[in-house]
């Protein structure tokens, strides 16, 4: 059922009457029936705020968010996590940043380098444990070009100087030494992450070369990518489309990027900074706009319809060779792209998609689904700020549900209720509504599955999203002695 | 005091953005526009308002000020 917007906002009552009073009114102002007319969204809904006490939360921790999405992906130096063993340990991986190269002579990000924080370092400090890592390190992977320190929370705790070490480390070894003031406790999210990532970018890495002459020549149609996912090679789907439309991409942050690509920029400046993921960084693209004079401009590459838009956007920045390419590129895939919606559409239209994810999944993909004949019922995202929903109101129809962190038990509220064909949220939700026989994709990682970014992501896109709601298992929720007799074995047949 | 970035966005508007608090607003109303004098009383969307010490000259955007909150 699709609701308007007042059935919306009666759901939402419905659904805050559980809460104790005072929780109830704190969380009445992060949920909303959505109105697309909407410009600003200060006004109406409240974000980044401190998840409540005694609500189950979906957010991540700011060492999450330094570790995990700016400077994880970084290829070729050790994202060393200092700190306890564990933080490391199970993040890495999860966010499946696929990279090309040699394991340990190119390639750093599938090896896990922690400082194993002991009771001792803690009385005692970690400093002089620090400094010995980085030798280490040095000794055993010359190849690394640098290293990035993603502090845990007891760094921050004990007040250790990882600076200090950074400075002269970084003078021992002649490398570029990264310290980053991540601590868990910053923050209400893993957004903080990005932007404490973000600041070190700009203050340790960017001014490196800011006096040295490029060591390559640069042409006119140099761009940079920011912000691509990459999970599961999206950084790859959509450098290919920036290459066939006749641009050079000079740099890919941070998914499959590398140091010497970052430290290029100051000398090799490009033309355009693409950004996908403004969330995790648009504090560096502002950056680099005032510092550097690169202009930059968002765009989203999934479903066929976005990207040619987008394709037309980044054009439209450069001369009409570029222009005539791009349409040329559409022109291509659009026999390709016909054929993947007649083939999934007629079996995944009308169906209704509830999504919770991250920074910006939700607004980038509506457009997607909409290409495949399905419509975003309810969306939220986990730690967007205000300027996230003032681009998500838009792209939304009328009266769905925005819900910023929602809760676990928000969540379930609203889908029993709405009664969704698919949820895309994370793995914490992921067991959940397959036990409410709810069809559901982690739209965290792809579900192991990907790329989804560009015209080749969106076939996987479309094929996946199939295989999760006209899966034959939905037709067996019910147990066979419960099943009229006529109902049995149709779920098969219609799934056929 | 906050520390402020100006820059123009695509369509031309003068764009306020206050990076700590992530709040974003194109500026309605700017005391001294230029050409000479730039700054002055800056008033937002939202109704806010703030001043900046003008500069002598329109300066190069986009730009990281401080501005008074009034």
């Amino acid at each position: 059922m699709t609701m308007n917007r007042q059935e919306s906002e009666k759901l939402i009552q419905e659904v805050l009457e559980v809460y104790p009073e005072a929780t109830g009114k704190q969380r009445a102002k992060h949920l909303l029936a959505n109105d697309p007319t909407l410009q600003k969204s200060n006004k109406c809904i409240v974000a980044n705020k401190k998840a409540l006490p005694g609500v189950m939360t979906a957010r991540g921790c700011a060492y999450a968010g330094s570790k995990g999405v700016v400077w994880g992906p970084i290829k070729d130096m050790v994202n060393l996590s200092h700190g306890p063993v564990g933080c490391g340990q199970l993040s890495r991986g999860g966010r499946r940043n696929y990279v090309t190269g040699y394991s340990g002579i190119t390639v750093f990000t599938d090896l896990n380098f922690t400082s194993d924080f002991q009771e001792k370092d803690v009385v005692f400090g970690g400093d002089k444990k620090l400094a010995a890592i980085i030798d280490e390190i040095n000794t055993l992977f010359p190849l690394t070009k640098g290293v990035s320190i993603q502090s845990e929370c007891p760094i921050g705790l004990i007040g250790d100087d990882i600076e200090a070490v950074a400075r002269k480390k970084a003078k021992d070894i002649g490398k570029t030494i990264v310290p980053t003031r991540c601590e868990g406790f910053r923050g209400v999210s893993q957004s903080l992450g990005h932007h404490v990532a973000n600041d070190t970018i700009r203050d340790w890495v960017l001014p490196n070369r800011d006096d040295q002459q490029a060591s390559i020549e640069s042409t006119p149609y140099d761009v940079l990518l920011t912000g691509d996912y990459n999970i599961g090679g999206d950084a790859w789907s959509s450098r290919v489309l920036m290459e066939s439309i006749g641009l050079r991409v000079i740099g890919q942050w941070s998914g499959d990027g590398t140091l010497s690509e970052m430290e290029l920029i100051a000398t090799l400046k490009p033309k355009l900074n693409l950004l996908h993921c403004y969330r995790s960084m648009n504090y560096i693209s502002r950056h680099m706009e005032e510092k550097y004079g690169i202009p930059w401009l968002e765009y989203n590459f999934f479903g066929p319809t976005k990207i040619a838009e987008s394709l037309r956007k980044i054009a439209a920045r450069f001369d009409e060779t570029i222009q005539a390419n791009a349409e040329r590129v559409i022109a291509q895939h659009q026999a390709e792209m016909d054929a993947i919606i007649a083939k999934f559409r007629p079996r995944l239209e009308g169906k209704r998609v509830l999504l919770f994810v991250g920074g910006l999944r939700p607004r980038h993909v509506i457009g997607a689904y909409e290409d495949l004949g399905m419509e975003v019922i309810g969306t939220g995202y986990e730690f967007a700020h205000n300027d996230d929903y003032d681009r998500t109101f838009k792209e939304l129809q009328d009266g769905a549900l925005i819900y910023d962190d929602a809760t676990s038990f928000e969540l379930e509220a609203f889908a029993e209720r709405l009664k969704p064909d698919l949820i895309g949220s994370g793995i914490k939700e992921k067991f959940v509504f397959h036990k409410m026989g709810i069809p559901f994709r982690q739209l965290h990682s792809w579900d192991y599955s990907g790329p989804y970014h560009g015209y080749d992501g969106f076939a996987v896109f479309a094929r996946d999203m199939d295989m999760a709601i006209n899966n034959p298992c939905w037709g067996k929720m019910t147990a066979p002695w419960k099943q009229k007799a006529q109902a049995v074995g149709t779920g098969v047949a219609e799934a056929a | 005091m906050p520390s402020v970035m100006l820059r123009n966005n695509a369509a031309g508007q003068l764009v306020f953005y206050i990076t700590k608090k992530d709040h974003e607003e194109t500026v309605v109303a700017l005391e001294h526009p230029g050409p000479g004098q730039w700054g002055g009383e800056i008033e937002l969307a939202d109704g806010s308002r703030f001043y900046l010490d003008p500069f002598e000259q329109a300066p190069k955007l986009p730009l990281t000020v401080r501005v008074k909150r009034l």
